[in-house]
């Protein structure tokens, strides 16, 4: 089922936490709403499902307007951050209650709804787990029990909220290539919330990027990683540094100094230099270069990476070195970035 | 730590590092003793004295049973309705934000804390006959003040607290993702009430029961003002105590209390059995 959100405003008591967000998610694709808290992407997920009511603007399942809809209608299955199941419940009941509360001749069979559960809880790898009460599973089981009684009444679209949030990072990797596997096999529009972005660029088929109630980029992780639009999106996806410059003749200054990279389609005047700290060239001389002092140095897994200070502002910029490399404290290193953006200073 | 016992035979399950283990239960166990423990075993040995065929005469006499009877049928109907209510009123002071509301959730304490006997004639005034309610209810054949019904009034007033103030700290406790998954489940508000909500709080509606009920039983002070008092119609139980008593006829005084003292005990006992259930079921 194809999801259209379009330009949906929300307001809290006249705080605006969705600024005129519109998104097309495809059918049957996987996304992630990745932001930091306060974004805008936990509400944008609530607003998806029926839990909130947009402001202003509409969303689409399919062609039919689903905004008018109540939740029990919009027959979504959504999994919560903290599992929200049912206590009294067994596992089985949990699964199966979608079907129970269904009204008339659409309820199927006690026995079919019975079939149904342990047919789910096989495919969240639970079997044999029909009786348990929620509070003898773990976390992990309990998140996986949430899934599958979510997905028990066939939903149009999966959602789920920081669904691996409140586990351990072991169990974190493990849910994570599982959650990927049933989402090829049962083909469900899914889109899950995250905060973080090593679980959506590994996971999704689409990330989009969020902050302060807007969307600041909607792309693939390659997209997302290697062309950021906006200096958010660069600062928060991965690692980054930046340094205040000037564009003047096509040519990119760092105080008085060109240091070698032409932008010749970029405004004239202040702007700010991003790229990443180990996509940088080393350099011997400088002429045409950044070249700064090692102010600190530290030893990351299988590279090092040192604090330069630039110039007399003393600006501070990381970058990788190889391990071998001989900077030491105070020594000076030239370089130059490899892949780097410009963004006008604001 | 030399009151837990290490040697052989049943042992202590091994308390917490923090110590005061001895300490506290040893206190307990003798304040207990104290307020409690000697009291009652005083009143079973003063009706033992009486032998047991003096004893079975006085507790199948017409006059205790109907008495026992109307004390505890007209408690557990009361705690009923209670449950009912009270259940209900929880539910508007945990979910709903209205003006007063501070206000009805003080007043829900004054059953507690008026003395039962103001309670007892302000009912009876309202109740009788040719008061502003009983009035109404005369009409429609209805009487409530001198009858059970009457005594049902008065316990309802009593135990309502009760039940208020045990199920409102676990309604308040309620996650609210818990009815939004049952909402996103297709789940209506009625289903959501019955199927999700309710059965989590039956834990403490059951004790909020439980305690109205027994303070159904022992009540005494309102009930004799509205009931009207009449043997083998109106008559509660902890009255009969009180005429024996005047009587000077302490051991059918005692022999009452004790079949009292039983019932109830037993009753309270079931009652915790089906919390322990409960809470083994649902963690």
């Amino acid at each position: 089922m194809e999801v259209r959100v379009a330009n949906v405003r929300k307001e809290f008591e006249r705080f605006p936490a969705l600024h005129d967000v519109s998104l097309d998610i495809k059918s049957g694709e996987l996304i992630a709403l990745l932001g930091p808290s306060g974004s805008g992407k936990t509400t944008l997920l609530r607003l998806i499902a029926g839990l909130e009511r947009p402001t202003r603007g509409k969303i689409f399942f399919g062609d039919e307007d689903a905004s008018q809809k109540s939740i029990q209608e919009r027959n979504v299955g959504f999994v919560f951050q903290h599992y929200a199941l049912f206590r009294h419940m067994t596992v089985a009941d949990n699964i199966g209650f979608g079907l129970k509360v269904r009204h008339g001749s659409s309820r199927p069979p006690a026995q079919e709804i019975r079939r149904r559960a342990s047919e789910l809880l096989d495919l969240v790898q639970l079997s044999g787990l029909e009786k348990r009460y929620p509070a003898q599973l773990s976390g992990g089981q309990r998140q996986r029990v949430a899934l599958a009684r979510a997905m028990a009444i066939e939903p149009k679209v999966l959602l789920l909220d920081e669904p691996f949030g409140a586990l351990d990072a072991q169990v974190r990797r493990e849910l994570r290539r599982w959650l990927r596997e049933i989402h090829d096999r049962t083909g469900h529009t899914t889109v899950f919330v995250t905060h973080d972005q090593e679980e959506a660029l590994e996971l999704a088929d689409r990330v989009v990027v969020m902050s302060q109630g807007r969307i600041e980029q909607v792309g693939t992780a390659d997209d997302i990683y290697d062309t950021p639009n906006s200096p958010f999106v660069y600062g928060f996806i991965g690692e980054s540094s930046s340094l205040p410059v000037k564009v003047e003749n096509g040519e990119i200054w760092l105080a008085d100094r060109p240091i070698g990279l032409s932008a010749p389609h970029a405004p004239e005047g202040e702007a700010t230099l991003y790229f990443r700290p180990h996509d940088v060239e080393l350099l011997d001389g400088c002429s045409g270069c950044i070249a700064g002092t090692v102010a600190a140095s530290r030893r990351v897994a299988g590279t090092r990476r040192v604090e330069l200070e630039i110039g007399g502002e003393r600006q501070r910029v990381e970058i990788e070195l190889p391990v071998g490399h001989p900077a030491a404290q105070k020594s000076r290193v030239a370089f130059r970035p490899g892949r780097w953006k410009l963004f006008p200073a604001a | 730590m030399t009151t837990a016992p290490a040697q052989a035979g049943w042992r202590f399950r091994q308390p917490s590092v923090i110590p005061g283990f001895g300490l506290t239960l040893g206190f307990s166990l003798a304040y207990l003793t104290l307020i409690i423990l000697i009291p009652l075993s005083g009143l079973i040995w003063r009706s033992a004295s009486l032998g047991w065929a003096e004893f079975w005469a006085i507790a199948s006499d017409r006059r205790t049973i109907n008495a026992l009877e109307i004390s505890f049928g007209t408690a557990f109907l009361a705690a009923a309705v209670n449950v009912v209510f009270g259940t209900l009123v929880a539910w508007v002071l945990v979910r709903y934000r209205f003006p007063g509301r501070r206000i009805v959730d003080a007043m829900v304490d004054l059953p507690f804390a008026l003395p039962t006997a103001v309670a007892g004639i302000a009912l009876t005034t309202l109740y009788a006959p040719n008061g502003w309610i009983g009035k109404l209810l005369m009409p429609l054949g209805v009487k409530v003040a001198y009858t059970p019904l009457g005594i049902v009034v008065a316990l309802v007033f009593i135990g309502l607290p009760f039940v208020v103030r045990t199920v409102q700290p676990i309604m308040e406790e309620i996650d609210r993702e818990v009815e939004e998954a049952a909402a996103t489940l297709g789940a209506n508000r009625f289903q959501i009430i019955t199927r999700v909500l309710f059965p989590g709080l039956a834990p403490a509606i059951i004790t909020g029961f439980s305690l109205a009920f027994a303070r159904g039983v022992g009540e005494y002070g309102s009930v004799i003002f509205i009931a009207g008092n009449l043997p083998y119609k109106s008559e509660i139980a902890p009255l009969l105590i009180v005429i024996r008593l005047e009587e000077y006829n302490y051991p059918a005084a005692t022999a009452i209390a004790a079949i009292m003292l039983a019932l109830s005990f037993v009753m309270l006992l079931v009652v915790n059995l089906v919390q322990t259930w409960s809470r083994k079921r649902y963690g």
